[in-house]
């Protein structure tokens, strides 16, 4: 049993505070994604649960065990770093079987141990070679393969794939996905790239500025997101915002275009309040180029301004009241820029938010 | 008429070449042939008798030369080691210290600031038996009541000489092993943490094999300058009492310039050359092998 417990987290780098009061409960077996943006504290919260950081406020468990003044290799964990951090002079097989030489294991089953490890990753050719005789994509797989022969009771990743080109990453994406469910250990994996996040997480845990901003599955973290910020960072391409302000039943979004408020949000805000309309592309569609009919819908003509065709969608551009706005054409027929073109926007599926505070405001 | 006319890269190297000529070569060949000869400083005319290898067969059958070349074979590896050690462990503190960290990189240079010949009257000073600095101590605080004979008895003058060179060079390894330690990435030895290693494995498995190419090239320059030792030895025993401290270097002054026995002198210089050139090639040897184990090429 591994479960990780993070308990008012903080840290201190002299006077700046890198990481903020963060508490956070991890499943045995769960995968968690740390995501934010460059800078947020993903590593230093990582790093602190390896033990590689001091932890200078609260505590981190990990099973029963409260691991704050616990080195590394008291704590069962492996990592994977994001430049690999291989031993240079040991071959590929000595990188993979060090630290069960470490922890005095016979030789004959570290030879089992790494040979059912190259296996999983299919580094048994590459067993003699040294680390700088492979491929960037090779010595990512080395890395994971060190971490995978302990067998530890909790798995970190720091930003495993970011030196990796696009299809290798996808590629590997799979990879760890498989490997979660082969070894059946908590994983906890940090990177700044929110399609990794969705893809591979249980739960996601978004960051900023040392603070958590939301946790939850990649679901509820896209349909329900509780600011702008993570409205933003959550999602390809990034939701729509507009500014508006509430006109009695209505939202009043630019001069002549005022939308209806969507259901979840009547009754919680004010007349005249300013507020901010979010929505997804997928949601704004031309007429006939949508998922469906249903649910309440609002019609809005626009100018489109830039179409970028996608093979099985286009995303069309345009601008409501001087701000950019992305949409998407399901089923695509060519469009010129400067087409003027009905839209439909999905009123169920918009977002509003505090002017403010950005904070959601949903029923 | 067609003058014959020197290609120009020859002429661009010319400068450099006469340069060279006269600082190394001619001194080489001139040093090599006078090996040959029974050349005497007092008698310039000897030059010109050729004696073959007979120079090197009388070194070659000579016990006092041998005892000094096993005696210099013995200071270097002990040189070598303990100045290996000692500059170890200080980089490895150095490298520990967060404050002031540039002041006492800077002190660790001053003993190599120093001229070997002034290190070695210092020495000679610290280790007298009447009025060195160590007697004093040891007889002050009473634990011996006697002059202890620091450079007159054959192991402890020995042992005073190694004393001052180690003094004076130790600070060599500490800073090349400091600059080694600089250059190691994080990364190993957080993964080695992270792996289960305590501190003496992760110095053993990860620091020590970065290390290796900073001491060998540390050792190969040593190897190479440790002749220098021949100020030290010259100024606090002269090579004696009683040839007791004679090392290579001082076997071969004192026969060039005190015996004047030039051509003799010169032909134990060769056999002490193979000597350094060995020791050399070793070191360099095992650099670039340390190199290759960690994946560096060239
Ligand atoms: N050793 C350090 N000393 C001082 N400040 C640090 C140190 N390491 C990190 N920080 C600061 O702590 C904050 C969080 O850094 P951290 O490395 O955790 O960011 P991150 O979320 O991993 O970003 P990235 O995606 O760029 O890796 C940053 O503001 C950074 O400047
Ligand atoms: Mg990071």
């Amino acid at each position: 049993m591994a479960n990780v417990t993070l308990d008012t987290v903080d840290k201190f780098y002299g006077k700046h505070q890198a990481v903020h009061g963060i508490s956070l409960d991890i499943a045995d077996q769960e995968f968690v994604v740390l995501v934010g943006p460059s800078g947020c504290g993903k590593s230093t919260t990582l790093r602190m649960i390896a033990g590689l950081e001091d932890i200078s406020g609260g505590t981190i468990s990990i099973g029963d065990r409260v691991v704050n003044d616990l080195p590394p290799r008291e704590r069962n964990i492996s990592m994977v770093f994001q430049n690999y951090a291989l031993y240079p002079h040991m071959t590929v097989g000595e990188n993979l079987g060090f630290s069960l030489k470490i922890a005095k294991m016979p030789d004959a089953e570290i030879a089992s141990a790494v040979n059912e490890a190259a296996q999983i990753l299919g580094l048994d050719e590459l067993i003699d070679r040294k680390p700088a005789e492979l491929s960037g994509g090779q010595r990512q797989r080395v890395a994971m393969g060190r971490a995978i022969v302990r067998h530890p009771e909790v798995f970190l990743f720091d930003e495993p794939l970011s030196n990796l080109d696009a299809k290798l990453r996808t590629q590997m994406r799979v990879e760890i996905k498989k490997l979660h469910k082969k070894v059946a250990s908590t994983i906890i994996y940090v990177t700044h790239d929110q399609v990794e996040a969705m893809t591979l997480a249980d739960r996601i845990v978004l960051m900023r500025d040392g603070h958590i901003v939301q946790v939850g599955t990649p679901l509820e973290l896209f349909n329900k997101p509780v600011d702008v910020f993570v409205a933003t960072f959550i999602g390809s391409p990034p939701m729509n915002i507009l500014d508006g302000v509430v006109r009695g039943d209505q939202i009043q979004l630019t001069d002549d275009l005022a939308i209806k408020i969507p259901s979840d949000a009547r009754g919680l805000v004010q007349d005249g309040q300013a507020i901010k309309f979010g929505f997804r592309a997928d949601n704004l569609t031309p007429k006939g180029h949508g998922v469906s009919d249903e649910g309440e819908i609002a019609t809005i003509d626009l100018e489109v301004s830039l179409a970028e065709p996608l093979g099985t969608e286009t995303l069309l551009f345009a601008e409501i009241g001087g701000v950019e706005v992305q949409a998407k054409m399901l089923n695509p027929r060519s469009v010129k820029p400067g087409e003027t073109l009905s839209f439909q926007l999905m009123l169920d599926k918009c977002h509003i938010f505090d002017a403010d505070t950005g904070a959601a405001i949903r029923g | 008429m067609t003058r014959r006319r020197l290609p120009e890269w020859f002429l661009l190297l010319l400068p450099a070449i006469i340069v060279i000529a006269a600082v190394v070569l001619i001194p080489l060949i001139f040093s090599f042939y006078s090996s040959f000869t029974p050349y005497k400083l007092t008698r310039p005319s000897t030059l010109w008798k050729w004696v073959g290898t007979y120079n090197y067969e009388k070194i070659l059958s000579d016990v006092k030369f041998w005892a000094a070349f096993g005696r210099t074979i013995l200071f270097l590896t002990i040189a070598l080691n303990l100045e290996l050690m000692l500059g170890l462990g200080i980089a490895l503190l150095v490298n520990k210290v967060t404050w002031g960290q540039r002041g006492i990189r800077t002190m660790l240079m001053f003993p190599m600031m120093f001229s070997p010949i002034l290190v070695g009257f210092q020495f000679k000073f610290i280790f007298n038996d009447n009025i060195g600095l160590v007697n004093n101590i040891i007889q002050s605080v009473g634990f011996a009541d006697v002059a202890l004979p620091w450079l007159v008895d054959g192991k402890l003058a020995m042992f005073s000489i190694l004393f001052a060179e180690i003094w004076m060079s130790t600070s060599v390894f500490a800073i090349l092993i400091l600059a080694g330690l600089f250059a190691i990435p994080r990364d190993p030895l957080e993964a080695a943490k992270v792996d289960g290693c305590t501190p003496w494995q992760s110095f053993r498995h990860i620091t020590l094999p970065f290390l290796m190419p900073f001491i060998f090239i540390a050792m190969t320059i040593r190897s190479l300058d440790v002749a220098r030792a021949y100020d030290i030895v010259q100024i606090m025993t002269g090579g004696g009492p009683a040839r007791r401290t004679e090392l290579l270097w001082t076997l071969m002054s004192r026969t060039g310039y005190v015996d004047a026995r030039m051509g003799l002198a010169n032909a134990m210089g060769y056999v002490s050359i193979l000597l350094s050139i060995l020791f050399t090639i070793y070191f360099f040897h095992k650099l670039s092998a340390a190199r290759a184990e960690l994946g560096m090429t060239g």
